[in-house]
């Protein structure tokens, strides 16, 4: 073609050939991909999450010994650091003997599977609240909204406490009673997101489609909470695990002698200035998991953030 | 309206009286304050025509457009799609007749959802036909819209503003309504996809023989697409009749006032002198009167009191009261 | 540069004269183009219009003007000459000085800039204390003084309203207002009525216009629009992935259109007399190239009708067509098919 044969042609019918369609920008997935390798604090958080569900599923692989096992010839061994410490217990032993890293493993099984739960409990009730409160409106919202002031002026702990010292320490009735007393913050984030996305034209084009409310709720609004939600259970997961711990180690949570960090902590009370260890190891695995899980949830949500008008 | 046409084929869409109340800061103790939003508005589109909607925002074009899409009840009037009546009727019913364009195809596609994923969506809600099916029609509409095929497992923020518009009017396509309410479909895009999507439009109510209802602020958009042209003020029509009638000689002041407010790119004219007075009135308060008396330049003492009457002169409705003792 | 860039304003010495500007904005990918080698100055009581579609940098260009890019941006520029000074080589501290005093700027949706929490009255007011030194009471006059100037009725009450309180066309009017409390050399307005009614977009323009003779400002406009272009400006650019492909006096270019871009643009407005039914509006087809990482030859080669070879290497410059008239194409206004007829005037 030469260049009279371009220049002939008429303005008008501008190039055909170009094709608009050629580029696409990277899918939604791919960018979470790129974003969450370079997120040094979600990469950070989720090798420690994993490492400890890691300690926590094959605990009864990896335990060097039993956490029952009371030994009252080896009791109050120090670290494998410390002046008399031996490889066998690496970190040493407590008043009644047991190993502490075999007890700290089977401690983080609870610590999670409390944690995970109870947030799952929350979640469950406070999304429902808040999705139904923001989508509905009107009284059905006047309702979600009483609801959600009456739990915020609840005094989570002193209820955690009294109804543990009632029931006793079951584990069953922590996890619920965990679970009823945290779904609050689920419930504010979902309904205020909820009313937003409740206006947006895909929701009104969906509507107009005639789909019925449930199936806009769960089909178009649901799958775009997913992240908020994912952020805020993080974020529940480490309070009640600070909870958990907290209760056991007034001794109205988990009951001796099951592994507990809370209670190993308690445990440890009456030889703290003798041997700090004993409480700075669980203290360390309980802020080491709750950091961790915190540090996850930011890292989600910056991974995920912004996409809508990518 | 219009019934001095010839064509005697039953209309697509009638709207009769459709009027549309809103009772504004009412409370569990008190009665909220009345705004008409749609007050007494009717039309009448029969197949293959389109019907513009034009007026300034507050007047009642977007509510008008909700109510003809069945997502809100209107308070009183009747909308019927090939004489039958849509209101009270089930929502489905009215979605397989009648489905909207948005403006904004930022967020009229979910973000969490494939392209394939919303275009089939209203299939699945209908519970037409097999997976297989589906998939073939939404393949085929991809195509009508000029949509490649490979897009069916793309996110919609993959793509420009003109592609997420042409999903748009697939997703509305994909039931083969007989309505398809156009509510701003270019405002949000840039020119050069503005003429696409125009052309596609096109193309597609020709093919398909589709009736639009189409509403914009966009004179010379309305000019190019319209047959018709209904303006709108505070929820009433003050002037409805065919493009080229209303738009060559306007009857109503303010359609008057609209067309002189379109900017042709000629470098040679200036600023347009518009004679409109004081701001848009609120709804809440509509004047007394006509309800364009207080912005009208050729407002006459009768104005300000009596409410005109529908005139109907050569093939236009108007209302106003520069035509009292017009033969309609 | 080239004369259509440098010309003198009919005012007399330009107000401010940019030369050179590029701003290359750091991406995980490398560094985005977002302004090209733009120049063009303007006078008193002169128009420029920047125009393009989105992403063109437009936005950007006025941005680096009042410094006010974001923290990834990199601006350089031979010259961004205001007032005996140049901008790109002046402190965040001298420009805050600049920034509302003796340049102002006005945004598409005065909702959002305007501060929903005080009072219409405050803000204008205190911009003209802080800049002018002056005490609440001349402030609160020269308020009232601008506020009729902008066609307010009432001043009074309406400074001392919230900006919710307000409709588009008034909020927009209180920008206006705002900016001219300290009576700016230089207004840049990007977008300013693309959020309002049609009726009220031709009534903000026409103060605008008035506003700005008689204070013989210097006004930048940033739009999509081009019919406002064609009603407001004295001067345009025509602006394409961070480039400007044609630039000159406003008749010049919408009567003689001569870039491939400007063409297919004006071929794409509807137009008195064209109907759906019997014609066809242009359209430009592709998409806007990417702007990050190396570019080189002419960016709008993979949409144009007239591409060659030649189109992809090298850098484009801008060649004149008339004294006040430039344009960036390799072809000849001649080969690119002289004066689109009816394009324009109609």
């Amino acid at each position: 073609m030469t260049l009279a044969d371009i220049t002939s042609a008429p303005p008008a019918s501008m190039a055909k050939a170009a094709d608009e369609f050629a580029t696409l920008a990277p899918s939604p997935r791919e960018l979470m991909r790129r974003r969450a390798k370079s997120h040094i604090g979600f990469l950070t958080g989720m090798a420690i999450i994993l490492f400890f569900i890691i300690l926590a599923v094959f605990a009864p692989l990896l335990a060097p010994h039993d956490p029952y096992d009371q030994n009252l010839t080896a009791r109050l061994l120090d670290p494998v650091w410390g002046p008399k410490g031996t490889w066998a217990h690496i970190f040493g032993t407590d008043a009644f003997g047991r190993d502490i890293l075999s007890r700290l493993m089977y401690g983080a099984r609870l610590s999670l599977m409390i944690g995970f739960t109870a947030a799952a409990i929350a979640g469950v009730i406070g999304v429902t609240l808040g999705i139904v409160g923001g989508y509905f409106g009107g009284r059905v919202d006047a309702v979600v909204v009483y609801l959600t002031n009456v739990k915020l002026a609840l005094p989570v702990i002193l209820v955690a406490l009294s109804i543990a010292s009632i029931s006793g320490g079951s584990i069953i009735v922590l996890i619920l009673v965990l679970g009823l007393l945290t779904w609050d913050r689920y419930a504010v984030v979902v309904r205020s997101l909820t009313q937003q996305f409740r206006d947006q034209e895909f929701v009104l084009s969906s509507l107009a489609a005639g789909a019925s409310h449930a199936r806009i709720i769960f089909r178009e609004i649901l799958p775009n909470l997913t992240n908020q939600i994912i952020v805020v259970a993080s974020l529940d997961m480490a309070i009640i695990i600070l909870i958990e711990a907290a209760l056991s180690f007034l001794g109205l949570g988990v009951r001796p002698p099951t592994p507990s960090w809370g209670l190993m902590v308690a445990e440890a009370r009456a030889v703290m200035f003798f041997k700090p260890h004993l409480i700075m190891i669980p203290g360390a695995a309980i802020f080491l998991l709750v950091i961790a899980i915190n540090m996850a949830g930011d890292g989600i949500r910056d991974v995920t953030s912004p996409e809508g008008r990518g | 309206m219009n019934q001095v046409s010839v064509n005697t084929e039953q209309p697509v869409l009638e709207v009769h009286n459709l009027t549309r109340v809103f009772e504004i800061g009412r409370s569990w103790l008190k009665e909220g304050k009345p705004l008409r939003a749609v007050d007494g508005v009717s039309l009448t589109v029969k197949r293959g025509e389109v019907l513009a909607i034009v007026g300034e925002s507050g007047c009642g074009k977007t509510t008008l457009s909700r109510l003809m899409l069945g997502l809100q009840q209107p308070s009183t009037g009747d909308i019927r799609v090939l004489g039958e009546p849509l209101v009270g009727v089930d929502r489905k019913a009215f979605a397989r007749r009648v489905q909207p364009v948005f403006q904004d195809p930022y967020s009229s596609l979910n973000p969490r959802k494939t392209i394939g994923e919303i275009v089939g969506d209203p299939l699945i809600i209908h519970n037409i036909g097999t997976p297989a099916e589906r998939l073939a029609r939404v393949e085929a509409v991809m195509e009508q819209v000029g949509l490649p095929r490979r897009f069916i497992h793309s996110y919609p923020s993959q793509m420009s503003g003109g592609q997420r518009q042409r999903v748009a009017i697939a997703r509305a396509l994909v039931m083969k309504p007989e309505v398809l309410i156009c509510d701003e479909p270019t405002s949000a895009l840039d020119v050069s996809v503005q003429a696409q999507i125009l052309n596609l439009l096109q193309d597609l109510r020709q093919e398909l023989n589709l009736t639009y209802i189409f509403i914009s602020h966009d004179l010379s958009v309305v000019e190019y697409m319209a047959d018709y042209v209904a303006v709108m003020y505070l929820g009433r029509f003050v002037e409805i009749g065919p493009a080229k009638r209303v738009l060559s000689e306007p009857k109503h002041p303010y359609t008057q006032a609209l067309l002189d407010s379109i900017l042709t790119p000629d470098p040679h004219k200036g600023l347009p002198n518009l004679n409109l007075g004081a701001g848009f009135p609120d709804p809440l308060n509509p004047p007394a009167g006509c309800r364009f008396h207080p912005r009208c330049v050729k407002a006459m003492p009768v104005c300000a009191t009596v409410m005109p009457k529908l005139f109907h002169i050569e093939d236009t409705d108007v209302e106003c009261h520069l035509y009292d003792g017009v033969k309609a | 540069m080239t004369k259509a860039n440098s010309s003198n304003a009919p005012g007399g010495e330009a107000i401010i004269d940019v030369s050179g500007l590029s701003v290359d904005i750091a991406v995980p990918a490398g560094a985005l183009h977002a302004v090209n080698d733009v120049s063009f100055s303007v006078g008193p009581a002169e128009t420029l219009s920047l125009v393009g579609e989105s992403g063109c940098g437009k936005t950007i260009t006025s941005l680096a003007i009042m410094r006010l890019l974001p923290r990834a941006a990199k601006l350089t520029a031979n010259h961004i000459r205001f007032d005996g000074q140049d901008l790109s080589r002046l402190n965040e501290r001298e420009m805050t000085r600049l920034r509302g005093n003796r340049m102002g700027m006005i945004f598409q949706d005065p909702m959002t800039s305007l501060n929903p929490v005080y009072r219409i009255g405050d803000q204008l007011e205190e911009v003209y204390m802080r800049h002018r030194g002056a005490s609440r009471k001349e402030a609160r006059e020269r308020a009232v003084f601008l506020l009729e100037k902008v066609g307010i009725i009432n001043p009074g009450q309406r400074l001392t309203q919230y900006p919710h309180q307000l409709s588009g066309g008034l909020r927009q009017r209180m920008m206006i207002a705002m900016m001219l409390m300290c009576e700016p050399k230089l207004l840049i307005a990007d977008e300013p009525t693309t959020a309002l009614d049609v009726t009220v977009q031709v009534q903000i323009l026409q103060l605008l216009r008035s506003l700005q003779k008689e204070f013989r400002m210097a006004l930048i406009l940033i739009t999509h629009n081009l019919g406002v272009v064609a009603r407001m400006a004295d001067k345009v650019a025509i602006m394409y992935a961070g480039r400007v492909v044609e630039q000159g006096s406003v008749e010049d270019v919408f009567d003689r259109p001569t870039h491939p871009y400007t063409r297919g643009l004006l071929h794409c407005i509807p137009r008195h007399g064209l109907t759906a039914g019997h014609d066809r509006l242009g359209s430009i087809p592709g998409i806007v190239p990417s702007l990050v990482g190396n570019i080189s030859g002419c960016s709008f080669r993979n949409r144009c009708s007239f591409v060659h070879d030649a189109c992809g290497t090298g850098d484009v410059p801008l060649r004149p067509v008339s004294d006040v008239h430039d344009y960036r194409c390799l072809l000849s206004p001649e080969k690119l098919g002289e004066t689109q007829q009816g394009v324009a005037a109609q």
